[in-house]
């Protein structure tokens, strides 16, 4: 994988200067360490930073067409391209490298914005086509692969990572107060948003067009469910060889590659599944890398041990400690751009640092199953909730819910309050928003901690209305866990789980990670399914575990399915560690001015002095800390001209007044 | 201070965090969101430890600690019981 930048005139005549460029590749040359390379003219200058995995000798990009008109610059895979390289071929395009890039050139050239029903990967990329002067930047269908922008004096400002569009310091850098609003509701911004005011992110599955005249972004492709009539509600073998095959293929062409491919394995089944489907059909020498905890209720050591026992397969792993989480919170969120409410992609931040010093640039991880299959306790939850809801006044069907969260439910002293948490909304299971209402609302009141001129600032902003234009016309014939399954795909899956916790700590050490269970493929196949297979009965992901039954020890199917998380408060509230002086001193919230200082020290005060903390409490923690350091790092203390580089590797300058001329004139 | 002051202090120090606005005696507690499970366990040791009483199983119930007027009733209730 690797990092884009670039800079479009839309009206603004003044060239484009080449060391805006190099910043702007600079900055996030983590994620192309390899070589760096760009392509100028008199309206545009795209730069590129190179991990190669692909073509290792002749995929230098930019790549262009047979003429030249068209130049791509690309991050990412497409997995089908041999397949799509042989039809083009015969279609008479003629390629000058074996990479996946010029077979996306080639096809945009073929089919134009059409090309993307044809991919089947990760990407984000830009093609230039020089003789009509317009762009095409599109990204993949669930956003695997980030790419911002910000128009600014009439100038389109391209890039995968928010850094690099702030590289350049005529751009404006301030927190976007109603995204943060959105972040302290639904863990993260909702698709198009981020953290910062002006700088916006390509939706999933959309792309934009750029002429001299106009910018339009469209979609091309969407999450779908089947409405409750039109779904496959027979657990037949044949659905389950079909999703088997799938799975197969999906995972078989994640492994083109010109380097080694690794597995994550976490001990969960939808890593396992993964690690188990390329160790005894692909690779028996594959290598595998998982996570370990010093704070054993997180640890997850006897099941990753069982499975590294039951494949032979060669495992590494690391410990994340307390303070190593702490210790590495500033550096993962430089990596992902926005204020976290949980602290689980530190230790996937350490571990990727582990795979890349182990020689490795690519890994498959299990991400996705749980959106795709079935698999999160909230899907459970809101099927639970919405049986209740048909008698409120029973007594044993909210006992259900002890089923579900057998760890809180098996203290009897909290069984009654639990239930009366759960009741909320248990009187409106119409409201589109049912299976999450409970939870975004027991987020939200985090932002009783924003200062009184920050409230007063967002007090006519409603994130709900926002969300619910976003949900697709055929969002409410859909039942309520399809509902809660989008719900998750479109908010949490890209924004959060494949960005803070996927790529961005991944790429941080050069590592790419692809995501067998988000092949489009799989996804279209699993949304004609009616979930009372997905979910049979309370058995979470029940396709996939039929799929994956003899082939795994019975442990690790039947296992109860924990969620990843990470330790927050011990981590953040260490005393080997400064991070409360540092960043929520009564100065530091009071210099950032988007907290109540006196709020936040009673809360810092309150957990100092407990054991075992809330989860409210240490979602406050985390999310207030880590606001205050995304604000100091690229708001207060960001220094755009820190970032100078080398000259390209490869350039090509078709300036009409470039610098040679320049010498000359 | 009266019992259900104390309580009430106890509250806004640790769940609203000096925001007293919100709380009235009848403002319940998990239908505002104000207290989760975990301050449940967090309030009902603080009952204990302060006014030296001690809370069943099956006194944790809403009904007894879902708001400041139910507590107080609660309270009420059992330190006549601890006299008696």
């Amino acid at each position: 994988m690797c990092g884009i930048a670039g800079i479009v005139n839309l009206g603004h005549q003044q060239p484009i200067a080449l060391d805006a460029l190099k910043r702007m590749v600079s900055i996030q040359q983590y994620r192309g360490p390899d070589e760096t390379g760009a392509y100028f003219d008199d309206y545009i200058g795209l730069a590129h930073a190179r991990l190669s995995i692909i073509d290792l000798k002749d995929g230098t990009q930019p790549i262009h067409n047979e003429d030249k008109s068209l130049w791509i610059i690309y991050n990412g895979e497409v997995f089908n391209y041999p397949e799509l390289r042989q039809e083009l071929l015969k279609c008479g395009h003629k390629f000058y490298t074996t990479s996946d890039t010029e077979v996306i050139l080639h096809l945009y050239e073929e089919k134009g914005t059409n090309c993307l029903n044809q991919l089947n990967g990760q990407f984000a990329f830009a093609i230039w086509n020089s003789k009509k002067r317009t762009l095409f930047l599109a990204r993949d269908r669930v956003g695997i692969l980030p790419l911002h922008y910000t128009i600014h004096n009439q100038r389109l400002y391209f890039a995968s990572e928010i850094k690099a569009i702030f590289a350049n310091k005529e751009i404006n850098r301030s927190v976007d107060l109603e995204s943060l609003d959105q972040i302290f509701t639904f863990w993260t911004t909702l698709p198009g948003r981020t953290v910062f005011n002006y700088i916006k992110e390509l939706p999933p599955a959309h792309y934009m067009s750029v002429s001299p005249y106009e910018i339009k972004i469209d979609k091309y492709w969407d999450i779908n469910f089947s409405s409750n009539t039109e779904t496959l509600k027979i657990k037949s073998d044949d659905l389950v060889n079909e999703i088997s095959e799938t799975l197969m293929d999906s995972v078989k062409i994640r492994l083109r590659a010109d380097v080694p491919v690794g597995t994550y394995l976490s001990g969960g089944l939808d890593s396992s599944a993964l690690t188990e489907t390329v160790k005894k059909n692909f690779n028996n020498e594959l290598r595998s890398f998982g996570v370990r905890f010093e704070n054993k209720d997180y640890d997850e050591g006897c099941f990753q041990n069982e499975m590294v026992d039951f494949l032979k397969v060669n495992h590494s792993e690391i410990i994340a400690s307390n303070d190593a989480i702490g210790e590495n919170l500033e550096n993962v969120l430089w990596h992902t751009e926005k204020p976290l409410l949980r602290t689980g992609p530190i230790p996937l931040y350490i571990l990727s640092g582990l795979v890349n010093q182990s020689g490795y640039k690519v890994v498959l991880t299990g991400e996705g199953a749980d959106e795709i299959f079935g698999g999160y306790d909230i899907f459970k939850e809101a099927k639970i909730r919405n049986f209740w809801a048909k008698d409120p006044d029973s007594k044993l069907r909210p006992l259900l819910l002890g089923r579900l969260y057998p760890y809180i439910f098996k203290d009897d002293r909290l069984k009654q309050t639990l239930i009366a948490f759960f009741k909320n909304g248990i009187d409106n299971p119409d409201d589109p928003f049912f299976s999450h209402n409970i939870r975004w609302k027991n987020t939200s009141k985090i932002k009783n901690f924003f200062s009184e001129q920050v409230k007063d600032s967002i007090k006519d902003y409603n994130s709900y209305s926002e969300l619910k234009k976003l949900l697709p016309a055929n969002y409410f014939d859909w039942d309520t866990v399809s509902k809660s399954q989008f719900l998750e795909s479109l908010i949490f899956l890209s924004n959060y789980l494949l960005s803070s916790q996927g790529d961005r700590v991944a790429m941080a050490h050069s590592v790419e990670l692809r995501v067998p269970y988000l092949d489009h493929r799989v996804i279209e196949l699993l949304g004609k399914v009616n979930s009372e297979i997905k979910i049979n009965g309370l058995n979470e992901k029940y396709l996939l575990k039929q799929v994956f039954k003899n082939r795994l020890p019975s442990n690790i199917v039947k296992r109860w399915k924990n969620p990843y998380r990470a330790p927050i408060h011990k981590a953040l509230l260490s005393n080997n560690l400064n991070l409360v002086k540092e960043f929520c001193s009564e100065d530091a919230i009071n210099k950032t001015g988007i907290f109540n200082s006196v709020k936040v020290l009673k809360l810092i005060n309150k957990l100092g002095k407990l054991d075992k903390a809330g989860e409210f409490d240490e979602m406050a923690l985390i999310g207030i800390i880590s606001t205050q350091i995304i604000h100091k790092n690229f708001i207060e203390d960001f220094n755009a001209t820190r970032f100078e580089s080398d000259n390209f590797d490869q350039f090509y300058d078709f300036r009409s007044i470039n610098d040679k001329l320049k010498k000359v004139l | 201070m009266s019992e259900i002051t104390v309580v009430k202090e106890f509250i806004i120090e640790n769940f609203l965090f000096g925001e007293e606005e919100q709380l009235l005696l009848d403002t319940d507690f998990f239908d505002e969101g104000i207290i989760d499970s975990t301050g449940v366990i967090e309030l009902v040791s603080f009952l204990e430890e302060r006014f030296n009483i001690s809370v069943d199983d099956e006194e944790l119930i809403p009904e007894n600690l879902s708001s400041l007027q139910n507590i107080n009733l609660f309270l009420q209730k059992k330190l006549n019981k601890k006299d008696a």
